[in-house]
């Protein structure tokens, strides 16, 4: 087991509109995407942010090794209580999940 | 045809000579964008720009007289980062003062997006508006209570303009690759690759490595691709790179939704034809049966004050919910017979504070700025001072850094519309305008 980070090259987050926010797994290899694609599931992401697993998506992007996932924000960008205007600070809790 | 982009974002600046290599071969039109929503609801709400006037007046200065040497139409999206009529008037004032410095005429287009609160009220009647996100639903009283609101446009004003010889082109609130995008068009390239290279291009040089969005960028467009290749010499476009730029700030790496349909990138080839230059191919369009344009519209919440601090002492952090429940009530207490409670709100914004320091931003939002000062006063002084079991630290519990504390943050802003609206036509909110200056 390692943490999913640790199988990446680029692993970040942004807000995909104020509405949602979008994270970006880059890969050195097909064959890393390809173990953490097999591996990765939409109820981890669902546990370590607390968002429902139906309004989660994750998108395979071969071209570059790459997986996506996006979902809405909880807190709009801006809202009173977010914390993170842009969403590029979002990432911990995905880069921690272990695979 | 040969695309220039001066950089990401207006005013973010750019390598002069890189610009100048650019237009050292004929330009057939140049762009930049000048706006975005990460920055927050505020700048829309304020109607401030959030880039500074210095620096948006260097980039243009520069770049002015070389597009109306080349005669390169010069197109600008989104004015002043929230892209409002007054952001709109803004930018004309920096770029008819540069005019005047340089002695510069030009004709002047001009597409305001700004929607009234009768519009959308009207398409909501309607069932025309779109939700996009569950988090944000949409009532009569959210579009009444907003205080500007702003249509995303597409390519269908800015090709007006272009038929009516504009030699540059302010944008009111634009879709970012309409820049691009609708100059393509409007010569009859293929609108695939036309919406591909804009959502490449409306970055600057952030497709190339080494990575900048403060730099020049140059698209070359042909019958059936499109090639990449940054101005400046020291950065090079690689595949990778130019292919991994659709998933940045996207929700799908293989789709670009447009208020004209979708630009799908299923079937596009990248290809690296030399050292610093990516061909791009397969990228394809397909029309969408209803147009859409994205509105977005901000209210005020309130007024601000904050006060930042620091604790470092284990204890006191441990027992922080404690002081921050022992705060609220005494704050509720303390302003009963002055205000009513609904009239503010408190956060206690934290970092870090497990292990050793914790950094905490006591945020009040008051119904007036007053409303604001006193409820941050309240809460400060009683959570500096909150006994709580077990206490040794009893002089303070937080760590100042500022004399004052407290910050008067002013106006605060949330967005209150993020929809798609259904359109008749894509010119439905355009006010297009064209006017001589230097003349």
């Amino acid at each position: 087991m390692k943490k999913l980070i640790e199988y990446t090259k680029i692993l970040r987050s942004k807000n995909a509109g104020p509405l949602f926010i979008t994270f970006d797994l880059i890969f050195n290899t097909k064959e890393d995407m390809e173990y953490v694609e097999q591996r990765l599931k939409k109820s981890d992401v669902s546990k370590v942010y607390g968002v429902e697993e139906e309004k989660i998506d994750i998108i395979s992007y071969g071209v570059v090794n790459s997986i996506k996932i996006t979902f809405p924000r909880k807190n709009i960008s801006g809202s009173l209580a977010d914390n993170d205007i842009y969403g590029c600070q979002q990432h911990m809790p995905l880069a921690n999940i272990e695979i | 045809m040969k695309i220039v982009a001066l950089n990401g974002l207006l005013g973010y600046g750019y390598n002069k000579e890189a610009l100048d290599i650019a237009f050292s071969e004929k330009v057939d039109y140049l762009g930049v964008d000048a706006g975005s929503t990460d920055p927050g609801p505020y700048y829309l709400g304020s109607g401030k720009s959030f880039t500074d006037r210095g620096a948006v007046k260097r980039d243009l200065a520069l770049a002015l007289p070389k597009a109306l040497e080349h005669k390169a139409p010069f197109i600008i999206g989104t004015a002043g980062g929230a892209g409002s009529s007054e952001h709109v008037a803004w930018l004309k004032e920096i770029l008819v003062e540069i005019a005047l410095e340089k002695n510069l005429s030009f004709k002047l287009g001009i597409v305001l997006s700004d929607v009234s609160a009768e519009y959308v009220i009207d398409k909501f009647k309607n069932g025309k508006l779109l939700n996009m996100s569950d988090e944000m639903p949409i009532d009569n009283q959210a579009i009444e209570e907003s205080t500007r609101i702003v249509s995303q446009i597409g390519i269908a004003p800015i090709i007006e303009l272009l038929k009516k010889d504009a030699d540059v082109i302010i944008c009111g609130r634009a879709c970012d690759t309409a820049i691009y995008a609708a100059p393509c068009i409007f010569e009859g390239y293929r609108e695939g690759l036309a919406f591909h290279m804009a959502k490449i291009m409306e970055c600057g040089a952030m497709c190339s490595e080494p990575v900048a969005a403060a730099d020049v960028m140059q698209a070359y467009m042909y019958d059936d691709y499109f090639e990449l290749r940054p101005a400046n010499p020291i950065r090079r476009c690689t595949v990778d790179r130019v292919a991994a730029h659709t998933l940045y700030e996207q929700s799908n790496p293989y789709l670009i939704f447009e208020p004209d349909g979708v630009c799908d990138l299923t079937n596009s080839k990248f290809i690296q034809v030399d050292e610093r230059t990516v061909r791009v191919s397969g990228s394809e369009f397909k029309e969408a049966e209803e147009k859409t344009l994205k509105l977005e519209g901000v209210r005020c919440a309130g007024y601000r004050t904050i006060c930042p601090a620091t604790i470092y002492d284990p204890k006191t952090i441990e027992n922080f919910d404690f002081i921050i429940d022992t705060v609220k009530e005494f704050v509720k207490e303390n302003t009963k017979e002055t205000m009513p409670l609904d009239s503010y709100k408190i956060f206690f914004k934290t970092s870090g504070g497990k292990e050793s320091s914790m950094g905490v931003v006591l945020d009040v939002v008051g119904k007036t700025q007053e409303i604001a000062d006193t409820v941050c006063a309240l809460a400060r002084s009683r959570m500096l001072h909150c006994d709580y079991d077990g206490r040794k630290s009893s002089a303070g519990n937080l760590a100042f850094p500022f004399s004052p504390s407290d910050i008067h943050v002013g106006e605060v802003y949330e967005f209150s519309i993020f929809h798609l609206a259904k359109v008749d036509s894509l010119l439905e909110t355009a006010k297009i305008m064209i006017e001589e200056v230097g003349k």
